[in-house]
């Protein structure tokens, strides 16, 4: 019991990293991560709501009824990105600012709903609060990771310490928009590749399996012919959870 | 600023300088992945334009009237659960008496609900401290810039499909680096508009 418990706290970190293999949370990803410190701050709050959502909604598992589950879990959800709003506001004012308008986006971020919908709703409280804690520190690694490669690129500096500013010339195009695109394109690569030599599947598009709204999408998929074996091969990555 | 060119101001900002998907990173969800074939990227940007204008015709009058100034903290959980009976709506409205449109764009509605994009516009209305007039048309900026982009990257896409991409980059990060390349032109935007 213990080494399962412990097997669904690790495998957010590496296997199932919500970011590169579950491929959930890219606009945050994509967004904060111009300084390594913003990526940390992001990554700190939306693990502490992933956690705290999971425990909630797994103790209410039996009372929430199926239909309304999802007004459910977002309502419990804004809760607590309403509560982490107000703290951050008002213990780290300078984290606030840089993450602007993504600190109440949390409250759609697909990891989130996703581990709600997929994980928490369906087992008891432990697993569901170190299935949150295990997704909550892959989401924060690999944002603190693309934060680092973009900070020390753009701006030459880690953590905010001049690290290669004063030798190389920093290149800015790392902390826009394109810089961000391109960083965690190749990260998606990198990622891909270690998978490939394990012989796992490779992450081809999104996870539609792992999305809370996937039932629709993959109606929406077939119906437009687009993409039915990715979304197979997203169920081979991310769902096999439950 | 008088109003004629502040308005044209917010449009080109929404549209090109400040577009949802490409500079501000909202969206990215759907920007990935519907946006393999035009048709599809088009109805998707017309659902989500839609509910945009929408939620903030909506959102902007409960935070004005009835949140502020005591109720702000609650401006996140009233605005998503807005946002999701308002999709409902829409979707029981079309389904019942627009059906054409219902069978266009009737699928990805419940996609929106989640979309960081429509609740980041009706945040970022509020934040910018714009009035209910000009919220409406920084909305409709907002979808005619994620239109744009969708429109733009599905178009590259379908060139992606018959390139010769090295093996490592097939699939997603080949798309992500397209995507790179398509925010790298948008770049030189920046300034239009202030």
């Amino acid at each position: 019991m213990k080494s399962k418990n412990m097997s669904i706290f690790s495998n957010g970190i590496i296997k199932e990293n919500p970011v590169l293999r579950l491929m959930l949370g890219t606009c945050p990803t994509l967004a904060v991560t111009t300084a390594a410190i913003n990526g940390v701050g992001m990554g700190v709050a939306a693990t502490i709501v992933l956690v705290c959502s999971n425990l909630v909604i797994s103790l209410l598992r039996n009372f929430i009824p199926d239909k309304v589950r999802i007004p459910a879990f977002i309502t419990v959800i804004a809760g607590f990105v309403s509560v982490v709003q107000m703290l951050v506001k008002a213990f780290t004012p300078s984290l606030d600012e840089a993450l602007g308008v993504f600190l109440p986006l949390i409250v759609v971020n697909c990891i989130i709903l996703a581990r709600a919908e997929m994980f928490a709703s369906k087992n008891p409280v432990l697993p569901s609060v170190l299935d949150g804690l295990g997704m909550g520190i892959g989401f924060t690694a690999t944002l603190t990771l693309m934060g680092m490669i973009r900070e020390l690129l753009g701006a030459g500096t880690l953590f905010g310490f001049t690290v290669t500013a004063n030798t190389i010339d920093p290149m800015i195009i790392f902390l826009l928009p394109p810089g961000g695109f391109f960083v965690f394109g190749v990260l998606v690569a990198v990622s891909n590749a270690i998978s490939k030599r394990q012989g796992k599947p490779v992450v081809e598009h999104l996870g539609c399996a792992s999305c809370p709204m996937h039932s629709a999408c993959k109606n929406a998929v077939l119906d437009s012919n687009e993409i039915p074996t990715d979304c197979q091969n997203a169920e081979k990555v991310g769902g096999n959870n439950e | 600023m008088n109003s004629t060119t502040s308005i044209v101001a917010i449009l080109l900002a929404g549209i090109l300088t400040n577009n949802m998907v490409l500079s501000r990173f909202m969206g990215i969800c759907p920007f990935l992945g519907v946006s393999k074939k035009v048709n599809t990227a088009f109805s998707m940007s017309i659902a989500v334009t839609l509910v945009m204008v929408i939620a903030t015709a909506a959102t902007w009058p409960i935070y004005t009237y009835l949140l502020y100034p005591n109720y702000t903290y609650l401006q996140t959980v009233v605005f998503i659960l807005v946002i999701a009976a308002i999709v409902q709506l829409i979707e029981i409205v079309l389904k019942k008496y627009i059906k054409p449109i219902y069978n266009a764009l009737g699928i990805y509605l419940p996609l929106i609900t989640t979309n960081c994009a429509v609740l980041g516009i009706t945040t970022i209305n509020i934040d910018d401290g714009l009035g209910f007039g000009l919220s409406l048309i920084n909305a409709l900026a907002a979808g005619i810039g994620f239109l744009l982009a969708m429109i733009l990257f599905a178009g590259v896409r379908s060139k992606l499909d018959t390139a010769d991409v090295p093996e490592f980059l097939k699939g997603l990060p080949i798309t992500l680096i397209a995507a790179a390349i398509v925010a790298l032109s948008f770049l030189g935007f920046a300034g239009i508009g202030g």
